[in-house]
């Protein structure tokens, strides 16, 4: 199968006071389309960076990233803007709605953003499929956590991405709804054939996927295919 | 992949966008917004009225001046001047007009009044509006007077009574309520009288010396042009010692007076506009802050650095646009109050209209001022990372360097070229932009080195309430600088304002504190010299000066002849100069009011040939004479030779008699000459008592009371510091609106902080106490700085503008200061009542939601 994801000697550090802290190094991976893909570890072990790198929103140091066949390095900031537009979608650990939107304006969004006409209706759809026709125009302050994260998940397949990050989906949910929200992305993953990559410290959540790459220190310690 | 049909989006949905995000900000948005509206009001307000004014006294001139034009001389017509007259279809009317003495014998009074005497038709144009209405028609053919309405509230004359005027004296047809051209306040002092022209010859006030106007009304075809008549016939009258004023050139001066009060009150609007901006800047740079997670989560989405920013410049753009409309209303109706507040000091009744050009003026300004100062804080969306929908990065985007001076360039060269259209001077807009600058810069700098300070030498010692507020001004997103400019720029207007009206009051009765003269008697004729100075020494009061006076004009300067000059089109000589009629005065030695910049002195000139005489520094400038050079002037028919013997520097504000001329003693004595004797007398009766008996016993003499001259100053200053108190309540209210809104802007940080406090075991009143302290500190911090800095400013004006010495009042110090403190205490804690009053969880539930 062909590879939607490729990272090479990716090498990430920040500037703590007057030192310079290598938060990833040495890591290369690759993930396959339409696969499932977690990305464990400890607090402090780089995942939500190497995420952030993986999708555009932050440059390496060193290293290569291939997404969706381009390579990041060579695109501007909103080229990757426009990539992830096109081809990426996004579920937060604090959902990231946007406050001001409500539930319907905000699934609509990226389709907006790509000047879909039937924006308004396929973002209906979508909420329906996830349980919240019935609260459409509620604004993100009038809904509980586990329904603004349903909300956020429609939001994230709403362009049909072909990748989808996950930072932590569960993070911020109780056992129940963290469980329910779980099921609905492996749900609409399956049913869109996107490639899911999630970074978690639920192992149970991690071992529902295809691939676990385990980090400590900010480099590999384990890269893990699963024969299912 | 995408399988729908795509276009990108299109521009209305950033529209779109801004609207959702707006609509849902609604309420932050409203105060950022009433920051511009009243900015925006004064300045539509003031534009708007002047416009109205300037065509008021465009269609009206004709009304103004009563006639198309006029021929006016200080002397009787000469003969070319009737030749021109009369190829002209000769005047249909003619006036005398000259200060006097009127007396009214019902009612023991007497008063300097302007005599007007009246023949023909005068006015043609607008009306003499009198009570009763048939007294303006009546008074020619009855052969009576018309006296100004408010000598005859003041003195309880009626209809019917007599005016005596020299030695004529007629009844009173009725009250004068205007004359076409005449100001009420300005024509206080020596308010008018009209009378039949036919009387004037027998009044016995016509004497050689004495001030008198000829005046001659003509009319015209309405297709005349006036400026080709003015062309042609200015420069002929000119040579005859006569003028041409037609109604256009009159009403272009008179709309260039007062466009110069307008231009001022302008610039005070327009303080009150950057405050507003200021307001803004601050208002939008918290509003952003709050927006930067959304900002990323929109890039994470997909949307370009350009979208995102876009979103919230059209958000801003729209605020600017609903506040310069509501603004431009406002100032629309606004304006309707200006005749009321500038009663008495208009010319006109000025006809409100709406000018298209004033609204797109004021709703543009709305949209640009808002943009311009939102941009700093809006360019922060440009460099906001993605990331930051992941992981809150505590770090500041880094601005682009570029930007930020761009922006800060923009800013200015704004302000310095709307100054520049208000002012159209450069030299004045960089000053007015320079002190701008300067005055917020010291403010801004007072709060920041206040800050410092306190953090390098923080009290300690000092109780947790105590040290609490003062922490609080410290906190994240703290307004304080913002509050110390919108407390300090208000305090320093009202304060300065303040201090100026002071400055030019005192200015004005520096004179009557002292021992210096309070009634000054004009035209006093050679032969009535001792006479009076009995009559007065009589009623045991002191006769301070006798100052003699010759009346006589320039013939040539430094060996050119005026008529030379007035033919030499590069002279640049000022026409005053040539056509003036001096009153110079003779005397051995200088008075306090003048000292010697260059040349001697001399105090005795008998024998001297040329006589060398001593002429005023503006008198130099303007005549471009110096030291040595030779004058020759026409005293009455008689050719005095001259030499500029020395160059004095005059202090024309004090209230005395001073000279562009002075001779010295032995030269004018045999010339034709009047007197002028001053007295000092201690009070109001003993004042109109004498002036009855001079009135009786020379009613050819003028009386000045200057007690009565500095309550129309001060009158008029009151008049004129009332319009600039209105303008600048503009500012002060401004000020309140940007204080609420930084109030607001920082409320649920504050909730925080007293929840917290709540939590740990604070009390109600603690919290009430470290709220108030910290509106104490802003408080006193911006009022204080902005009375000093005023004071600073007062003074400079004082040794710079008015060289004058300055005793600031306290009412700035003991009313405003402490008065300022107390709203900002009030505003600050009527806005925190409701997070102390209640629960911790409940204000964080209704808060926080």
């Amino acid at each position: 199968m062909a590879k939607i994801l490729n990272v090479r000697n990716l090498e990430k550090s920040y500037s703590s006071g007057s030192k310079r802290l290598k938060v990833l190094q040495d890591i290369h991976f690759e993930v396959e389309e339409q696969k499932t893909f977690a990305i464990v570890g400890p607090s402090g072990s780089g995942k939500t960076t190497l995420l952030g790198l993986c999708a555009g929103l932050d440059s390496p140091d060193t290293g290569s990233i291939e997404l969706c066949g381009s390579e990041l390095s060579e695109l501007g900031e909103d080229e990757r803007a426009l990539l992830r537009n096109k081809h990426i979608g996004f579920v937060f650990q604090d959902f990231q709605l946007l406050p001001t939107l409500t539930a319907l304006e905000n699934v609509a969004v990226p389709l907006e953003l790509q000047g879909d006409k039937n924006a308004s209706k396929i973002s209906k759809d979508l909420l329906e499929k996830v349980g919240l026709g019935d609260r459409i125009h509620h604004y993100p302050s009038q809904l509980s956590g586990g329904e603004q994260q349903r909300v956020a998940v429609a939001r994230a397949f709403s362009n049909r991405p072909s990748i989808l990050f996950a930072d932590e989906p569960t993070g911020n949910l109780d056992a129940e709804t963290g469980e329910k929200v779980e099921a609905l992305l492996f749900e609409l993953n399956k049913e869109a054939g996107t490639t899911l990559v999630i970074v978690t410290h639920d192992i149970e959540l991690a071992h529902k996927t295809q691939h676990i790459l385990r980090l400590k220190g900010g480099r590999i310690v384990e890269n893990q295919e699963k024969q299912v | 992949m995408n399988k729908h049909k795509t276009s990108g989006p299109g521009f209305s949905w950033l529209f779109k966008m801004a609207w959702r995000d707006g609509k849902a900000s609604g309420r932050k948005l409203i105060i950022f917004m009433a920051s511009i509206v009243l900015g925006i009001a004064a300045v539509v307000s003031i534009q708007s009225f002047g416009e109205n004014l300037k065509d008021t006294i465009a269609l009206e001139s004709k009304a103004l001046m009563g006639a198309d034009f006029k021929i006016d001389s200080d002397d009787p017509p000469n003969e070319r001047v009737l030749q021109i007259m009369d190829s002209l279809g000769g005047p249909k009317a003619k006036e005398i007009n000259f200060a006097s003495m009127a007396a009214f014998p019902q009612h023991e009074a007497t008063k300097l009044m302007q005599v007007r005497g009246i023949e023909g038709g005068f006015p043609f144009y607008g009306e003499l509006e009198t009570q009763p209405v048939s007294a303006a028609s009546a008074y020619q053919k009855e052969g009576a007077a018309l006296v100004d309405a408010t000598v005859m509230l003041q003195l309880g004359i009626q209809p019917g009574d007599s005016i005596k005027i020299g030695k004529v004296s007629l009844p009173i047809a009725g009250a004068l309520n205007a004359v076409p051209g005449s100001t009420a306040i300005f024509s206080s002092v020596a308010p008018p009288v009209l009378i039949p022209y036919r009387f004037i010859e027998e009044s016995g006030l016509v004497q050689t010396g004495s001030r008198i106007d000829y005046e001659f009304y003509f009319t015209a075809a309405p297709s005349a042009d006036m400026e080709k008549l003015d062309e042609k016939l200015d420069p002929m009258l000119d040579a005859e010692e006569a003028d041409l004023d037609t109604h256009t050139s009159t009403s272009d001066r008179l709309g260039r007076r007062y466009e110069n009060f307008g231009k001022f009150l302008n610039l005070v609007a327009f303080i009150a506009l950057l405050l507003g901006c200021v307001g803004i800047a601050s208002a939008i740079h918290i509003y952003i802050k709050e927006k930067l997670r959304a900002v990323a989560v929109l890039k994470c989405l997909g949307a370009s650095k350009k979208q995102t920013f876009l979103i919230y410049l059209i958000q801003v753009a729209m605020m600017g646009l609903i506040g310069g409309l509501v603004g431009t209303v406002a100032g629309l109706l606004l304006q309707q109050v200006f005749p009321l507040l500038l009663e008495g000091l208009l010319p006109v009744d000025v006809q409100i209209t709406f000018s298209l050009q004033v609204i797109v003026m004021g709703v543009l300004l709305g949209i640009f001022m808002s943009v311009l100062f939102a941009l700093y804080p809006l360019i922060g969306t440009l460099y906001i990372s993605p990331l930051q929908a992941l992981r809150v990065i505590k770090e500041e985007s880094k601005k682009s360097r570029k930007a930020v001076i761009l922006v800060s360039a923009g800013i200015f060269l704004f302000i310095f070229l709307f100054s520049l259209w208000l002012l159209e001077d450069w030299v004045y807009s960089l000053a007015f932009v320079g002190g701008i600058l300067l005055t917020f810069a010291i403010l801004a700098g007072v709060a920041y080195l206040f800050m410092q300070a306190i953090r390098k030498y923080f009290p300690q010692q000092w109780g947790f309430v105590a040290r609490q507020s003062l922490l609080n001004l410290f906190r994240p997103q703290n307004q304080t600088l913002t509050l110390v400019l919108a407390i300090g720029v208000g305090t320093f207007l009202i304060s300065t304002l303040y201090f100026s009206k002071d400055l030019l009051l005192a200015q004005a009765s520096i004179e009557s504190q002292s021992s210096s003269p309070n009634m000054i008697l004009l035209d006093v004729q050679s032969e009535q010299r001792q006479a009076l100075s009995q009559t007065i020494k009589a009623k045991d009061l002191p006769v301070l000066s006798d100052i003699p006076i010759v009346t006589m004009r320039v013939q040539s300067l430094a060996g050119r002849s005026v008529q030379e000059i007035r033919k030499d089109s590069t002279s640049r000589v000022n026409g005053w100069v040539l056509d003036h009629e001096f009153r110079t005065t003779y005397r051995d030695s200088l008075i306090a009011s003048e000292s010697i910049e260059s040349g001697s002195w001399t105090a005795e000139g008998e024998n001297l040939n040329p006589v060398p005489v001593s002429i005023s520094t503006n008198f130099a400038e303007d005549a471009k004479v110096d030291v040595g050079d030779k004058l020759v002037f026409n005293v009455q028919g008689v050719l005095l030779e001259a030499v500029v013997g020395s160059i004095r520097k005059v202090d024309w504000s004090r209230m005395q008699l001073n000279f562009s001329l002075v001779f010295p003693e032995g030269v004018l004595e045999k010339a034709p000459q009047f007197h002028v004797l001053t007295t000092k007398l201690p009070g109001k009766e003993k004042s109109a008592e004498l002036q009855q008996e001079l009135v009786k016993k020379y009613p050819n003499v003028s009386i000045i009371d200057l007690q009565q001259v500095l309550n129309v100053i001060e009158m008029l200053l009151g008049r004129i510091s009332w319009i600039i108190n209105f303008m600048a309540f503009f500012s002060i209210l401004t000020g309140i609106i940007v204080l609420l809104g930084a109030i607001r802007t920082s409320k649920y940080q504050r909730i925080r902080e007293s929840v917290l406090l709540r939590t740990l075991g604070a009390k109600s009143k603690q919290i009430l106490n470290i709220t108030a302290l910290e509106y104490i500190y802003l408080g006193v911090l911006g009022g204080l700085s902005g009375v000093l800095l005023s004071l600073i400013s007062s003074q400079l004006l004082a040794w710079l503008v008015f060289e004058s010495p300055f005793t600031p009042s306290l009412i700035p110090f003991l009313i405003i200061f402490p008065g300022i403190v107390l709203l900002v205490l009030v505003i600050g804690l009527s806005n925190s009542l409701s997070v102390i009053r209640k629960p911790p969880l409940e204000v964080l539930r209704k808060e926080v939601s």
